[in-house]
């Protein structure tokens, strides 16, 4: 006993510092220096998109119209010009990055919630019900994403929110299959069975093993997530079946824009990168996230 | 396959006649309401939900997919067989383009990491990958068809919109089209390619052959490639069925009278009959593709036996 003790006081200087999941997970997120910026801009974004639903700021000025300024040229008064109504082009982007960061973020909420319970009721229970509720997930994986999506507004009319609830019905299939194979992976690891056989109840089970041990992947795949969705709440809109005028959403800016663009490009280059700068971003520090979570990634 | 299909029908029929509305709809001024009542019951609308399902189903197995509601005296078949030619000829010259680009770009990537070359390929497949189709079509617009129209004094630019004949595959009308639907597949197929043979690059068979002293493209195509190239096959079907599928957004774009331009106008018109035949036809596409990658796979990789 006295010399295993040495012994481990002689290695101790090759031993790493002892670190929990998140903050090692944290120090290899900084490293990744995309996955950084990205999480910057989105930042910004979201302080800049709360500003623009406050009616005193700036971005308030998304309903103002000036008839006789219409696509005027980039100015102090107006950064980004403005267009056909003579609204401020600037406050409206940032109008609709409130639309794109709300319906890309806060939906996966609904997608873990309606994602999560499935995949971990399937892999949980297993048995008819993982049959049943498999089955009815192969059915929805059959139905082209978009295309439901589309139906399912159809279905409800346009609207915020129907856009939102659609985007949670279709988009929690990936994730139910995913919370599945991770929970029965895990249920045959040894640390679930002592567990068991120690007489733990399954709801501490479930929120004490399972839950915290999905987990990664789980946030990475809901990263992912928001570009997909803030890409088919843009596409919905672009498309005249998402966001109504004269609410602008990037989307909708994108279809006037495009109505006049040989009249006046900018209509469509401002809100086309505001949405694809977005989707970049999400995309990196998915991307970050991924390699700083997986540590069988270490490098 | 079956089964999947009849749920796709009922998922798709329920939420149909769910939704408030009814194709009657107008804009402005209504239809009296004895028109609507002539309407639904000229077709079939005035029946119990699931005897109008029965009916309709019953006409699927006969290959009738009803009338059109908004368009009169239009079949929903005939609608299709009209717009599926653009739909198609679109998709087809787009995945044909985009096999040996994404494939090529992803290899020489791979065989070349941390270079130049593939910094490059990773990083446009990155930008190509989430940058939306609507997006890259209205720069693609904006430089090609505007820029170069005010540079050229409008002696050569590319067309907007349109697509004169279905089946024509080489026009310049296709050029933007084209791109805009395949630049995200390109770099998905690309990103896959990269990763699968990196992969296939560090295992022991390889170090095996070139230990042998074999030829460096002997190496690559005889034992990487046969190898990497196993889950790009797979990706290739779910790639087609998405270009034909997820072609709605570049036809909207372009004015061209595709399948996905269909659909869509039938959605805003609550047109039934039309979506649900779409909807029905795009299902059946995704479950034969899958069937034959599924197939496919137990050619290309000997690993896999069928096995009752």
């Amino acid at each position: 006993m006295a010399t295993a003790i040495g012994l481990a006081h002689q290695v101790d200087w090759d031993v790493p510092e002892q670190t929990g999941l998140w903050k090692d997970a944290w120090v290899r997120f900084r490293r990744n220096r995309l996955a950084v910026a990205g999480l910057v801009v989105i930042v910004v974004m979201i302080v800049l998109a709360l500003g623009a639903r406050l009616p005193a700021t700036p971005g308030g000025l998304w309903k103002i119209l000036h008839v006789t300024n219409s696509y005027a040229t980039p100015s102090l008064q107006h950064p980004l010009g403005t267009d056909i109504l003579g609204r401020d082009q600037l406050s409206r982007i940032l109008y609709g990055a409130s639309i794109s960061l709300t319906i890309g973020i806060v939906v996966q909420f609904l997608i873990l919630g309606i994602g999560g319970s499935i995949g971990m009721a399937a892999g949980y229970f297993g048995g008819w019900i993982d049959n049943l509720l498999m089955r009815f997930t192969d059915i929805m994986y059959a139905f082209p994403d978009l295309l439901l999506v589309l139906v399912f507004v159809a279905a409800f009319g346009p609207s915020f929110w129907s856009i939102f609830i659609a985007l949670g019905l279709v988009y929690w299939v990936g994730l139910a299959r995913l919370v599945r194979g991770q929970v029965l992976s895990i249920k045959e690891k040894e640390y679930v069975e002592a567990a068991i056989m120690t007489g733990t109840s399954p709801l501490k089970l479930i929120v004490k093993h399972l839950v915290p041990n999905s987990l990664g992947p789980v946030i990475v795949t809901l990263t992912f997530g928001i570009p997909a969705a803030i890409f088919t709440e843009a596409a919905l809109s672009f498309l005249g079946i998402g966001i109504r005028p004269p609410e602008p959403s990037w989307g909708v800016m994108i279809e006037d824009g495009y109505a006049g663009i040989f009249a006046d490009p900018r209509q469509v280059i401002f809100p086309g990168i505001a949405v694809a700068l977005t989707m970049l971003s999400f995309t990196f520090v998915g991307d970050g996230l991924r390699d700083a979570l997986d540590p069988r990634m270490r490098r | 396959m079956i089964p999947v299909l009849f749920f796709v029908i009922v998922i798709t029929f329920v939420l149909m006649h769910l939704a408030p509305g009814s194709p009657w709809d107008r804009e402005g001024r209504q239809l009296s309401p004895q028109v609507v009542e002539n309407l639904n019951i000229k077709y079939g609308l005035d029946k119990p939900l699931w005897q109008q399902f029965l009916i309709y189903v019953w006409g699927v197995i006969h290959f009738d997919f009803g009338d059109s509601l908004r368009q009169p005296g239009q079949h929903v078949s005939d609608l299709i067989l009209v717009s599926w030619p653009y739909t198609f000829t679109l998709g087809a010259v787009t995945f044909i383009l985009l096999v040996p680009i994404g494939i090529g770009l992803g290899v020489i990537a791979a065989l070349r990491q941390n270079s130049l070359v593939d910094y490059t390929a990773l990083g446009l497949a990155t930008a190509a990958a989430s940058t939306p189709n609507f997006v890259v079509g209205i720069f693609l617009i904006i430089i090609f068809a505007l820029g170069m129209n005010k540079l050229t004094g409008g002696t050569f630019y590319f067309p907007t919109g349109g697509m004169p004949s279905p089946f024509n595959p080489f026009q310049v009308e296709l050029i933007m089209p084209v791109i805009t639907l395949g630049a995200l597949p390109t770099a998905y197929i690309a990103r896959l390619t990269r990763s699968s043979t990196l992969d296939t690059l560090r295992q022991d068979f390889v170090r095996t052959a070139w230990a042998k002293g074999l030829k460096a493209r002997l190496v690559v195509i005889r034992h990487v490639l046969k190898n990497s190239l196993i889950p790009v096959v797979t990706a290739l079907g779910p790639t087609f069925a998405f270009l034909i599928t997820g072609s709605f957004i570049t036809e909207t774009l372009f004015s061209i009278p595709g399948i996905g331009r269909t659909f869509v106008s039938s959605i805003a018109a609550r047109d039934y009959t039309v979506i649900l035949g779409t909807t029905i036809l795009f299902a059946l596409l995704i479950a034969l593709v899958n069937l034959v990658v599924d197939v496919l796979y137990v050619f290309i990789d000997p690993r896999v036996r069928l096995t009752e």
